[in-house]
């Protein structure tokens, strides 16, 4: 058992992780093999050995804590007091959550589309070209940045210094301005468009996702459907907007869908940039700062189910997608 | 691309393949002559790329030069050191060989058996006929929402409770929890759109779900099934809030908790984390150019209906 | 100040020294008893083991401490536990983290507290108190920190009348740094009163400089070295007694007096003559990382900068520091009257998490003297403690030095960081946004103040 779970060397840990993967290769197999009966099996049991394993994960990992997240919503900051709605109550009157909810339906309306629509373009523009690969790796190369990474990357950006003799900018993009004989701007610190800032380094680390999706969708777009609308005088971006797109949507749809989530829930952008300063806060930072940082279970609670209902549009026109298509099939 | 392979798009009766080729290079040539494409393209490219060249730059800088003047001025005034690498990879107590592992060892477990797990249900979902499907599906789905911090002290207090605490077993389990609503997610997505007489054919053969599941649907779907997990590997690797609460232990700390705090002792050593960053860019790096031919062809190969 | 900065930064940080001393080089090194009169163990690098042997056979026993102080500041940390470990047989496993606030609550909230963490704030330590986890300190550290420290130390580290946690390091904040050779060059004097430093600013002033270089940016907890200049002006102006109403809530938070103090900050943080150095205008002072913006006192765009002792980690490598140095820093003068400055100050405390014998002796060996004279020499400068048996001699940054004779001086006036004593979504929330936005959009103190009354927690 002491050997199981105490691992100190190289070859101790790749051990253990063989035999967890091989022990789960094994009891997976049994469940499978199990189940493999055609005809005597009643559904249900199959429906059990394919799912159950899956739902057991998600009920321990996922479901219990969202419902006593629900439940702690309704208590006070330590979970002691059953204060009913106050939480909710105190969210809703705080002078400045207007902005933060603001910022967020900015951020769930502009990082999905903006991101969706640059993957598309770019993986349409960069599609059999000759350089594809190195041009993909390039918009891909976000993705395998770690978020400390990203946040120091567009400090060397955005970052503001006087226009003073003797003084030299360090951010890129006021170096650029003070080239062009504008003075340098604070970036972060003027609201709204600082939000917008942070908005683009968002959309600079997801595009990498949704370009990759996107290219690898319109590949596999059946070439005599390219070839018949070639027949019929398509071209450029005639191709793109009336072949390209619709046959790709399912593929944007879910795109759409991860980045918007994805989005809901990111907080640390906001966080390593501005720490929610300068009316710059979303309520996943709000959230954390609420439970993590001022220890208000309650409070941050209450800010998370208020991420769950605002998730609930994203799954309602996931849902109508979804019949849509099996209506279709 | 001359080599593309018919199992991607899986489309029955698609077996003309010489002409696809012929047709696809056609299509290639046309794209190259466009200007405009080509530059916005480019545009696009190097947008994505500067910062993260600024910061390649940076992080050979001297730590003054860093705070002083920007990184374009290594080209007016060329001052180079290593010393920044040095001093991560050498400079802490903590031997980089050991983190190296100890990410791997995270790593590969929770690409592995999220996406299995994933596959499975995905399949339930998208071809065995239950009741209630639907409505399990969007809950799992909708699961995906579930902010992890919430998660953190239920599960801490179970594997305390269950004397798993502080062993790679946990950081396992939580990686797989929380991959397993979007990998149901996205995989269910593939699972759907194959085409239904495939599968159809399968069972008048007289195979059981098990069989179609290995025998259908799973060779179709290898390229997608590689994609994603090099999303989730990435994504992994790059976690930082699971390792800190389930693996922080030193026998098991991955690269990132040790680079984050590297940054935190140091909130203004630029120079430091310019480099650190890099270290811990090189796995995933390598992993998405070795595995990228995967993703060219495979991913959501079977998004659309022939 | 700040709840994860402050933490990172209030253990003070080691500069570039990140490879340790062994503790065997220190061997030679006289170690000063403290006080205690440990002469016999001067010789050796050995601690007298009597006082943890009254725990019983430890030999074998593990103790895990959990902290926020991470590399390369952990390493003398860990080195100065090996008199103890030695001594005891005990095993003390470190483990540090910069997100220790944190987890350090997901981890007492899930039943996997480690047995002694370091907290950096006292109103942390009141929740963790609070929640049940924390247990008193053993009597043997209570003698100690009763013999070696200023009563208003102790009072930190206890909660309702019960002594939870002994202070560990220290750090103070009431300095400006100032370059001497600019000053010298100059002809300008340190300025001795309140009065004199806005004199000396006004003339500085006049030639067309800006005297001052301030930045309150620091991530998520942007705003917290502005809370430090209000706390700062309380305590001269007020006086140490309002200064403690003030931050129990027993008076209102916008009382006239503390809006008088930020309005007294304001003259310079807020004075487009006096701001921002080589960094900006005004405004610059909200966007500025705290780390940099002492920087341009360097080259000259700047003169003065006030900020703790711990920013002398900040320099970059190879700036001296000292009276004769490049810069060195000089106690914010007092206002309205000559004679010592009051001291405001952090520091971390150590708080158990069980009374295992182990885990309560090397709670006594923290509180020592002797611990804290060989952690003096194992860490290299940026490191103070409130120890009055510390010798200043073993401290190695005469900054350091400075600090310690600051918080041994009797005379001193001391208070702990204020925003560390008030709740949380006051003193690490609220009041850094507020005073935030009381520079990035010039909003005024008496709606900055009133705006946090306001928010003050009901409870």
């Amino acid at each position: 058992m002491e050997w199981l779970l105490e691992a100190n060397t190289a070859g101790h840990k790749f051990a253990l992780m063989a035999i967890a993967i091989l022990l789960f290769a094994v009891v997976m197999g049994g469940i499978l093999f199990a189940v493999d009966r055609p005809k005597r099996v009643p559904t249900w049991v199959v429906v059990a050995g394919f799912l159950g394993p899956t739902l057991l994960l998600l009920v321990v990992g996922l479901v219990y804590p969202a419902l006593s997240t629900i439940r702690g919503s309704f208590y006070d900051k330590t979970g002691d007091e059953f204060i009913g709605l106050d939480n909710y109550a105190r969210i809703f009157t705080d002078d400045g959550f207007q902005r933060v909810l603001l910022n967020t339906a900015l951020w769930v309306v502009l990082v999905p589309l903006v991101t969706t629509a640059l993957g598309l373009v770019y993986a349409y523009l960069v599609d059999r070209t000759r350089f594809e690969s190195l041009a993909k790796a390039l918009v891909f190369l976000p993705m395998a940045i770690s978020m400390v990474g990203a946040g120091v990357i567009w400090r060397f950006v955005y970052e503001f210094r006087p226009d003073q003799p003797g003084v030299n900018q360090i951010g890129l993009l006021n170096q650029l301005l003070v080239l062009v004989g504008i003075e340098p701007q604070q970036f972060l610190l003027t609201a709204p468009a600082n939000t917008l800032y942070l908005i683009v380094v968002m959309i600079w680390i997801q595009a990498g996702f949704a370009m990759t999706v996107l290219s690898a969708a319109i590949k596999a777009i059946p070439d005599d459907v390219v070839e018949a609308a070639r027949l019929d005088g398509v071209g450029g971006f005639q191709m793109f907007r009336y072949v390209t797109v619709p046959s790709i949507r399912p593929a944007l749809v879910v795109v759409l869908t991860t980045i918007a989530i994805v989005t809901l829930k990111v907080f640390d952008v906001v966080r390593t940039m501005t720490g929610g300063n300068f009316g710059t806060s979303v309520v996943a930072n709000e959230f954390y700062t609420q439970a993590f940082r001022q220890f208000n279970f309650g409070l941050g609670a209450a800010l998370a189910v208020l991420l769950f209902v605002l998730v609930v549009p994203i799954i309602a026109y996931n849902v109508r997608q979804l019949r849509l298509s099996e209506e279709i099939r | 691309m001359t080599t593309t392979t018919p199992v991607m798009a899986p489309v029955p009766g698609e077996a003309d393949t010489r002409g696809r080729v012929h047709s696809r290079a056609e299509r290639a040539q046309k794209r190259l002559t466009s200007r405009t494409a080509s530059v916005a393209a480019i545009v696009i490219a190097v947008l994505w790329t500067v910062p993260t060249f600024g910061l390649l730059l940076t992080s050979f800088r001297p730590e003054l030069d860093i705070r002083r003047s920007g990184w374009w001025s290594m080209f007016t005034d060329p001052q180079f050191t290593v010393d920044n690498y040095n001093q991560v990879l050498y400079g802490g107590g903590t031997d980089f060989a050991t983190l190296f592992v100890n990410s791997l060892v995270i790593t590969l477990p929770s690409v592995v058996i999220p996406i299995t797990l994933a596959l499975l249900a995905a399949y339930a979902f998208a071809w065995i006929p239950f009741k209630g499907r639907s409505v399990l599906f969007v809950a799992v789905f909708a699961l995906q929402i579930v902010p992890l911090q919430v998660t953190l002290i239920p599960l801490l207090s179970l594997y305390v409770d269950s004397g798993l605490a502080g062993s790679f077993w946990t950081v396992w389990l939580s990686h797989s929890m929380f991959a397993l609503p979007l990998a149901i997610f996205l995989l269910h997505n593939f699972m759907r759109e194959i085409p239904p007489s495939l599968v159809e054919a399968a069972r008048m053969d007289g195979a059981g779900h098990v069989k179609i599941f290995f025998q259908v649907l799973l060779p179709l779907l290898t390229p997608a099934i590689a994609a994603f997990g090099v999303f989730q590997f990435l994504w992994v690797w790059n976690d930082l809030l699971v390792s800190l609460t389930f693996a922080s232990s030193p026998d098991t700390v991955p690269l990132t908790v040790r680079l984050a705090d590297m940054v935190g002792s140091r909130g203004s050593d630029w120079y430091l984390l310019a480099a650190g960053a890099f270290v811990a860019m090189v796995v995933p790096l390598i992993v998405f150019v070795a595995l990228q031919r995967f993703f060219v062809r495979g991913l959501l190969a079977g998004s659309v209906k022939g | 100040m700040t709840m994860r900065a402050r933490g990172r930064r209030s253990a003070v940080l080691a500069g570039g020294l990140g490879v340790a001393l062994v503790l065997a080089g220190c061997g030679a090194d006289e170690i000063d008893g403290g006080g205690g009169g440990g002469a016999e163990a001067a010789a050796d690098s050995e601690i007298d083991c009597a006082p943890y042997e009254e725990f019983g056979d430890l030999e074998g026993e593990t103790v895990t401490v959990y902290t926020s102080i991470v590399d390369p500041e952990d390493q003398p940390h860990i080195d100065s536990y090996v008199p103890f470990e030695e001594c005891t047989g005990v095993d003390v496993q470190y483990e540090g983290s910069r997100e220790f606030e944190a987890q350090l609550v997901v981890r007492t909230q899930s039943g996997n507290a480690p047995d002694i963490a370091f907290i950096p704030q006292p109103g942390l330590l009141a929740n963790l108190v609070a929640s049940g986890d924390v247990v008193p300190a053993p009597d043997q550290t209570e003698a100690n920190v009763e013999e070696y420290w200023d009563e208003s130390w102790k009072e930190y580290g206890t909660v309702d009348g019960e002594f939870y946690a002994a202070p560990l390091g220290a750090n103070a904040k009431s300095f400006v740094w100032y370059s001497p050779a600019a000053f010298e060059e100059a002809g300008y004097e340190i300025p001795q009163t309140w009065d004199e430093m806005i004199a000396l600013s006004e003339e500085i002033a006049a030639t067309g400089a800006k005297p001052w270089c301030a930045g309150i940016g620091s991530g998520d907890a942007t705003g917290w070295p502005a809370t430090d200049w209000l706390e700062d002006v309380v305590l001269r102006q007020a006086g140490p007694e309002v200064y403690d109403q003030w931050v129990n809530h027993e008076i209102p938070f916008n009382d006239p007096r503390i809006v008088e103090a930020l309005n007294t900050v304001g003259e310079i943080l807020k004075n487009p003559d006096f701001v921002n150095g080589g960094l900006g205008d005004v405004q610059s002072v909200a966007s500025t990382a705290f780390d940099d913006a002492a920087l341009p006192i360097l080259d000259g765009s700047c003169w003065m900068h006030r900020q703790a002792s711990f920013y002398q980690a900040n320099w970059p490598e190879g700036t001296e520091i000292g009276e004769d140095g490049d810069v060195f820093a000089f106690p914010l003068p007092p206002i309205g009257s000559e004679g010592t400055p009051p001291v405001l100050g952090g520091g971390e405390f150590t708080a158990a998490f069980n009374d295992d014998p182990a885990t309560q002796a090397f709670q006594t060996y923290l509180s020592s003297p002797e611990w804290a004279n060989i952690k003096a020499q194992v860490s290299g400068p940026g490191w103070v403690s409130a120890n009055t048996g510390l010798d200043v001699d073993n401290l190695e940054s005469p900054i350091d030095q400075l600090s310690a004779e600051l918080f041994q001086d009797p005379e001193a006036v001391f208070r702990f960081d204020g925003s560390d004593l008030m709740p949380g979504e006051i003193g690490a929330g609220r009041l850094w946004t507020e005073l935030t936005s009381w520079i990035a959009n010039d909003k005024a103190s008496e709606a900055v103040l009133t705006d946090v009354e306001n928010a003050w927690p009901a409870s």
